[in-house]
């Protein structure tokens, strides 16, 4: 509205929905027709006997826009739950990536190096390549793959961010 | 649970029956073959066959929006579905309960570029409240009843329920309504009782309070309509209305300042921008009523009563958000005031005690807006119909017969909005949210087939009513008493007003230059017509158009270049209206306002 750059703030929604034909393509179609953020969006079955499927979508928008995202989501049918884990206090944001490096000699030894101190794992092997996997926040992410541009970067396969509360309780 | 299994046609109509559908508007095709054997077979459900899916949706609205019940739909796969969306968007717009039943080719055929095949439920999924594409005859029965409940419940909108043909031909059991209750669909319906303290302390401190009801109320019902006008009542309150909710307050009420909004009453937007409280229920801050949003309202504090929680804080902030549905919260809110002791406001009448002198001086400053006879217009040539002239004279002349006004798009619109009153909710018919030029005529016929011995008035324009014109066939079929009033001016009105405030004068392709002559339409079509260019010969007119037991096109020919006041230009603000065409020349439309639609 106003002033459209000021405080655009973060969040990351987690959305339990109905496991039925449609229902991504319902949420995604949200976002794109209401001209909302995505910056990434997981979804995956996470009760096959209730078939629930869980979504997690980090946006980003004014506070008045977090807000309508929410309430939009919460209207759509086959939605039962939204969680706005950026408000709700601490949760932990993971996310995986495959990144394939190819090169021979000191830039391969460095990539490996590089890939110990980051505690991502070599999960394929040849002699002019490695597929290193990495799970972490995504900054940290981030930052491997910058570093394994100059020494062969050849191609990155990330999931996007899953996320959940901290402590006990349950969604 | 039906013990002998049956085929999925016959599940689809028993399923409407159990819901207490009595009229289906629909045009058959290969899709939905089976379904139309089913209804051959059967003497519960009657199907009125329109000329075009588009009109089905629409005279399914009027229906709906007449009888507060669900309009259903049934068209076939590909073209009948895409022909369908119009309307389907229309409903969503303004929250109108629609169930769409639409054909689709065989399960195996799907995907596959079949003949007459689109991807119905890909197209409708945005313009839709839900829909359900059915691949397993046992979810049948089950999907019927639950498109029911979903479309009426919460904030009402269209589902559309997508069935391939080898579904209807399937044999399957059918389950009762009782089964189509959304596993977890729960639209809150009470709200926050502490939220309802809040809002009756602002509301009893408030000097200047205004109450702004819109088409939530009328969906709530006429119960929750009653309640909002005892509360007005008993606050001795103010009241605007939005264009969808016309006659949610009766309009003969003291209290109603009439509508809001782009080309509402001007004492009704002054209310508006001076408030020091405004009181929203089932209203939405649409554009159309709000004008600059940043110069909205601006010394009010805001309540909110709605059902949709994306309705609340979406365009403006609200203080006390009130979800719900507005007869429930209203009942809510009644109880609560009544714990207090309060003034006694004279019944039905303006004593103004309540609130005491601050209330008073509101009052007068209604008044003296009031004053300002916002609707005046030249009526200085007497050979020359105004199309003011026009609806202020039908309105005049059928009031006694209490009659169903449904309007297409512009100029004819609006003025029919200013010029008629409605006092009583389920009586006024119009495309609020999505403008659809079109409309009239076709929810005119549902109107018509819901209430077969009401006085059904579609206000057109000349270029609308050419939209869906094909409907006069299907109201020839089912002999329905239809009048059609045209404000006949050859402009698409409101885009000429646009062009003439906005544009320069440059009238680019708004005039029609080959009109029909609309006597012979309506006697093609079986009829009768009468066109009527004289002010001293529109009663007369009028009256043979409502003693006519037919359909009746009264084609008025009407001044060319009257224009449509007051009007809040786009891009301003509520006390920056335009009150009549000595305004014009200090036209405030800003740069940002050209943009704006």
């Amino acid at each position: 509205m106003a002033d459209p750059v000021a405080n655009i703030e973060r969040h990351t929604i987690a959305v339990l929905v109905d496991n039925e034909p449609g229902v991504l393509a319902r949420v995604i179609g949200l976002f794109s027709g209401r001209g909302y953020n995505i910056e990434s969006l997981t979804v995956a079955e996470v009760d096959r006997v209730n078939s629930l499927s869980r979504i997690t979508v980090v946006t980003s928008g004014t506070p008045m826009i977090i807000v309508q995202i929410k309430a939009q989501l919460s209207r759509l049918v086959p939605v039962h739950k939204v969680h706005d884990l950026s408000d709700e206090g601490p949760f932990v944001e993971r996310e995986m990536a495959l990144i394939k490096v190819a090169g021979r000699g000191e830039a391969r030894i460095e990539s490996l190096r590089l890939a110990d101190i980051f505690r991502a794992r070599v999960v394929d092997a040849t002699t002019e390549s490695f597929v290193f996997e990495m799970t972490g926040a995504s900054d940290k992410l981030n930052a491997f793959i910058a570093l394994m541009d100059p020494l062969g970067l050849v191609e990155v396969s990330r999931t996007g961010t899953v996320a959940i509360a901290r402590g006990p309780g349950r969604f | 649970m039906s013990a002998e299994p049956i085929c999925g046609a016959d599940i689809v109509i028993k399923a409407l029956v159990d819901q207490g559908v009595d009229v289906v508007f629909g045009y058959p095709g290969g899709a939905v073959l089976p379904i139309y054997d089913s209804l051959f077979k059967q003497n519960a459900l009657r199907h009125i066959l329109v000329r075009q899916e588009g009109g089905a949706v629409h005279a399914a609205e009027g229906y709906a929006r007449s009888t507060g019940k669900v309009g259903v739909v049934l068209v076939t796969s590909g073209p009948g579905a895409t022909n369908a969306v119009t309307g389907l968007t229309d409903a969503l717009m303004d929250s109108v309960p629609i169930v769409c039943l639409t054909g689709q080719v065989p399960t195996h055929l799907i995907g596959n570029d079949a003949f007459q095949e689109a991807d119905t439920t890909g197209i409708t999924r945005p313009c839709t409240k839900h829909n359900y594409l059915v691949k397993d005859v046992a979810d049948l029965a089950r999907i019927m009843h639950e498109a029911f409940y979903v479309a009426r419940s919460g904030r009402p909108g269209p589902v559309v329920v997508d069935l391939p043909k080898d579904i209807l031909f399937a044999l399957g059991r059918y389950t009762g309504p009782e089964t189509g209750r959304h596993k977890s669909y729960r639209p809150q319906t009470q709200a926050d009782p502490a939220r309802i303290d809040e809002a009756v302390a602002l509301i009893a401190a408030a000097k200047r309070p205004l109450f702004y009801g819109g088409g939530g109320l009328i969906n709530s019902g006429p119960e929750a309509c009653a309640r909002f006008t005892e509360l007005v009542r008993l606050v001795d309150a103010p009241c605007t209305l939005t264009l969808m909710g016309l006659g949610a307050l009766p309009a003969s009420d003291p209290h109603f300042l009439g509508m809001v909004g782009m080309h509402g009453m001007y004492e009704s937007n002054m209310a508006m921008h001076g408030c020091d409280l405004l009181i929203a229920v089932g209203s939405r801050f649409d554009d159309r009523v709000t004008g600059r949003l940043n110069a909205f309202s601006p010394t009010s504090k805001k309540i909110h009563i709605d059902i949709d929680p994306s309705s609340l804080n979406k365009n403006v902030r609200i203080d006390v958000p009130l979800l719900g549905d507005c007869g429930e919260v209203l009942g809510a809110l009644l109880s609560a005031w009544r714990k207090e002791p309060r003034p006694e406001a004279s019944p039905g009448g303006r004593s103004h005690a309540a609130g005491g002198a601050a209330r008073n001086a509101w009052w007068r400053q209604i008044d003296a807006w009031r004053a300002r006879d916002c609707l005046r217009y030249d009526r200085g040539r007497s050979d020359l119909i105004k199309p003011q002239y026009a609806l202020e004279r039908l309105y005049a002349l059928t009031r006694e017969r209490d009659p169903y006004i449904t309007t297409e798009v512009g100029q004819h619109q609006m003025w029919a909005a200013q010029f008629f009153r409605f006092d009583k909710p389920y009586h006024w018919m119009t495309s609020g949210g999505l403008g659809t030029m079109g409309y009239g005529l076709p929810a005119a016929m549902g109107v018509q087939i819901a209430h077969p011995d009401a006085l059904v008035i579609d206000v057109a324009g000349e270029a609308s009513i050419l939209m869906n014109i094909q409907e006069m066939s299907t109201i020839a079929q089912y002999r329905l008493p239809v009048k059609v009033f045209i404000l006949n001016n050859q402009y698409m009105g409101m885009v000429r007003q646009w062009q003439e405030l906005l544009h320069g004068g440059r009238y680019s392709e708004s005039y029609t230059a080959a009109l029909p002559d609309f006597v012979k339409l309506a006697d093609a079509f079986g009829a009768v017509g009468r066109q009527v260019s004289r002010p001293d010969e529109l009663d007369e007119a009028i009256r043979e158009m409502i003693d006519t037991p037919s359909a009746f096109i009264l084609d008025v020919a009407v001044d060319q270049t009257e224009n449509c006041f007051p009007m809040i230009p786009s891009g301003a603000a509520h006390n920056e209206m335009l009150l009549g065409p000595e305004d014009k020349a200090e036209s405030p439309v800003s740069e940002e306002g050209m943009v704006l639609v």
